[in-house]
């Protein structure tokens, strides 16, 4: 019977993950509008500095992760000023071609660079190992990721509804011309929330390496996973997301303990049906662009 | 007047190719080509780096001068795509003239490349790919790497012999992974052993959570891994985070899991796991301290297995060719590789003369921590083992 605890436990650490890495891109596809396949490699990047500063300098794991963060988001920013803003306007054809094409230069230059095997984030030892609560075994690291990603969900939906902040963008998202007129610096919004939405994948890329692994191909390979996350939550919100990726993480966990023979391919099966029934995902917006 | 313009460049264009006509067989008398086929790019680069780096420092050592021929390796990355590997290879036979090709990162890309092996008839010498059938799919294949039914047959054994009753095994779902399950079954089960337990991992999986918890579960004395080269650190760090290793289920395996290259950055969750494979840079002869010394000055790394298939194999063309007297004739160099003998890095090895395949001593390893460092040390010794995928038929 603990057993089913465990599973659960592992499934909402797995789906909280999901979420953090993927909750950017709900950001940047659901309320700018701009289809970013580049997303994963701003998770790699904090990945990555995360295991440079962990590994090689010698930093504490838990200051190394804020700066992830906050390199992902610089890299984040200077990128959108430089790049990304120039596409706003385009065809989604050529933001999937350009942000593809982003994302096989950074696979190729991290390869360059750091090598092509997987590399792995020394971790402090408090954070190593499982322990026992009530006969369920409750992983450690699994339990931080949990905690920290229900924090950050919880300050990101109060961000977004109770702030300011939170207001303008959703104003520029819904009607940029009028957001304008009313004195909104709607570029400047786009470029903070795209920046911020990258350095949350970029903390999630630190945070997934222990546990999906991080190599040069991670943009790629999780790149479904991603889309599959803002697909099926709908990207009105982030609730819609974060709902997601739960569903996701539990289903994808009890699937292959139970049915591993099936395992791999019950993520899918929940896609499809999902979206055979809402066509816009669990929260989308009916048809409104 | 236009006419005799054309003719007169078509006399030059005529001449020039004359000209490289005759060139061409004179040029290939003096340079012997390898063309090296490996992925140096995707999830398996390590694999053509290591081989990659093998040879380099092979001809480094020995020359690149044999039997009054210069060798040249042509290097060309197919990123472990059968459909790459195939066009590539097809390209270095017939543009580059190659005499022989080499490397093969993967299965499916050593079988895309047999049919051309055939029809060029030039020695196809396969340095890393591991299924059984590879060297019946061309007369000109040869193996200097290993089989995976050689290290997963004799970890059977061996696990039914020293007490291990009930075993659970994870595999990645893919050829060689089915392979080593395979083989693995079935000499553990004759020697007694249970399988209590039968999971196989998709190759692209990015959490081993639940089915390592399935394992835990089902209580065996151990537990059969079989993973690609790169999955394995992850493997360990979650076998280690479930507690598994404290539950007392041991990790046994083919070496592939331990490989040398990543061994060292699984951390102390590794230690204790025995696998069965064909090289460890721990090997004490001193023939491999030397060849360690001499990678880990070259590449700042340690060699792995992947590395001596590679040392080996281009060892194997040396002596070849010292053999032929510098005939580069495809059916001589393959009748001059049938039977050959040497001390490998890994210890004593030789090609079967009839499947033109490995033979060589496998080792029972448990990795330890030596000089601060991990290790696979070596604790027993299989001596002179042939492809059981073959030799069963």
């Amino acid at each position: 019977m603990t057993t089913v605890f465990t599973i659960l436990f592992d499934g909402v650490a797995y789906g909280m993950l999901l979420f953090v890495l993927a909750c950017g891109l709900a950001v940047t596809l659901g309320l700018m509008n701009f289809v970013n396949l580049a997303h994963g490699a701003f998770a790699m990047a904090g990945g990555y500095v995360c295991a440079v500063l962990v590994n090689s300098q010698g930093w504490p794991f838990f200051a190394a992760l804020p700066l992830a963060f906050v390199v992902s988001a610089a890299i984040g920013a200077a990128l959108e000023r430089m790049l990304y803003r120039h596409l706003y306007t385009r065809s989604h054809l050529d933001q999937v071609l350009f942000s593809v094409g982003l994302t096989f230069m950074s696979v190729a230059a991290v390869d360059y660079i750091m090598g092509s095997s997987r590399i792995f984030i020394k971790l402090p030892a408090a954070l190593e190992g499982q322990f026992d609560l009530f006969g369920v075994g409750i992983g450690r690291y699994r339990l931080m990721i949990i905690v920290i990603c229900g924090l950050l969900t919880v300050a990101l939906q109060l961000i977004l509804a109770r702030t300011r902040f939170g207001s303008r963008l959703r104003a520029a998202v819904d009607d940029p011309r009028a957001a304008i007129g009313l004195g909104i610096n709607v570029p400047q919004v786009f470029a903070f929330t795209f920046a911020f939405g990258c350095g949350l994948a970029g903390l999630g890329g630190a945070l997934s390496a222990e546990i999906l692994g991080l190599d040069p191909y991670f943009p790629l390979k999780f790149m479904i996973y991603f889309l599959i996350v803002v697909t099926v939550g709908g990207s009105s919100s982030i609730t819609g997301p974060f709902l997601a990726s739960l569903l996701l993480g539990i289903g994808d966990v009890a699937a292959k303990y139970y049915v591993p023979k099936m395992g791999p391919f019950v993520i899918y099966t929940i896609m499809i049906v999902i979206l055979i029934w809402r066509p816009n995902g669990l929260f989308g917006r009916s048809a409104a662009r | 007047m236009p006419t005799p313009t054309l003719s007169r460049r078509a006399a030059v264009a005529g001449a020039f190719s004359l000209a490289a006509l005759f060139s061409v067989p004179a040029h290939a008398q003096e340079t012997f080509k390898i063309g090296l086929i490996v992925p140096m790019t995707g999830g398996q680069a390590s694999t053509g780096k290591q081989i990659d780096n093998a040879i380099k420092l092979y001809m480094q050592q020995k020359g690149d001068t044999v039997a009054g021929k210069k060798i040249e390796v042509i290097l060309k990355d197919d990123g472990a795509v059968p459909d790459n590997t195939k066009r590539i290879a097809q390209e270095l036979i017939v543009n580059d003239k190659v005499n022989v090709i080499a490397g093969f990162g993967v299965t499916p890309a050593a079988l895309a490349a047999a049919p051309l092996a055939t029809q060029a008839k030039i020695p196809q010498l396969v340095m890393a790919a591991g299924t059984s059938i590879i060297t019946e799919r061309s007369p000109y294949i040869v193996r200097t790497s290993f089989t995976l039914a050689q290290s997963s047959t004799i970890i059977g054994d061996w696990a039914a012999k020293n007490g291990i009753k009930r075993v659970a095994t994870l595999t990645s779902d893919y050829a060689p992974g089915n392979d080593a399950l395979n083989f693995f079954k079935q000499n553990f089960t004759a020697g007694g052993g249970e399988i209590v337990e039968e999971v196989k991992v998709p190759l692209q999986n990015p959490d081993f959570a639940p089915f390592l918890q399935r394992m835990k579960d089902s209580k065996p004395d151990a537990m059969f891994v079989f993973v690609p080269a790169g999955q394995g650190g992850n493997f360990m760090k979650q076998y280690a985070e479930r507690g598994l290793d404290k539950s007392g289920i041991k990790v046994i395996g083919p070496g592939d899991v331990m490989d040398d290259d990543l061994l060292n950055n699984m951390g102390d969750a590794a230690l204790g796991a025995v696998t069965a494979h064909l090289y460890s840079a721990a090997h004490p002869s001193a023939m491999n301290k030397e060849f360690v010394a001499a990678y880990k000055k070259a590449f700042n790394n340690r060699p792995g297995f992947m590395a001596v298939g590679g040392y080996d194999g281009i060892h194997l063309i040396y002596e070849a060719l010292k053999k032929t007297g510098g005939k580069t004739d495809g059916d001589a160099l393959i009748e001059a590789m049938k039977g050959m003998k040497w001390e490998s890095p890994r210890g004593p090895i030789s090609i079967d003369p009839e499947t033109r395949d490995i033979v060589q001593n496998i080792y029972i390893r448990k990795v330890e921590k030596v000089d601060g460092e991990l290790y696979n040390v070596e604790f027993a010794t299989f001596e002179a083992v042939k492809d059981s995928g073959k030799t069963k038929k």
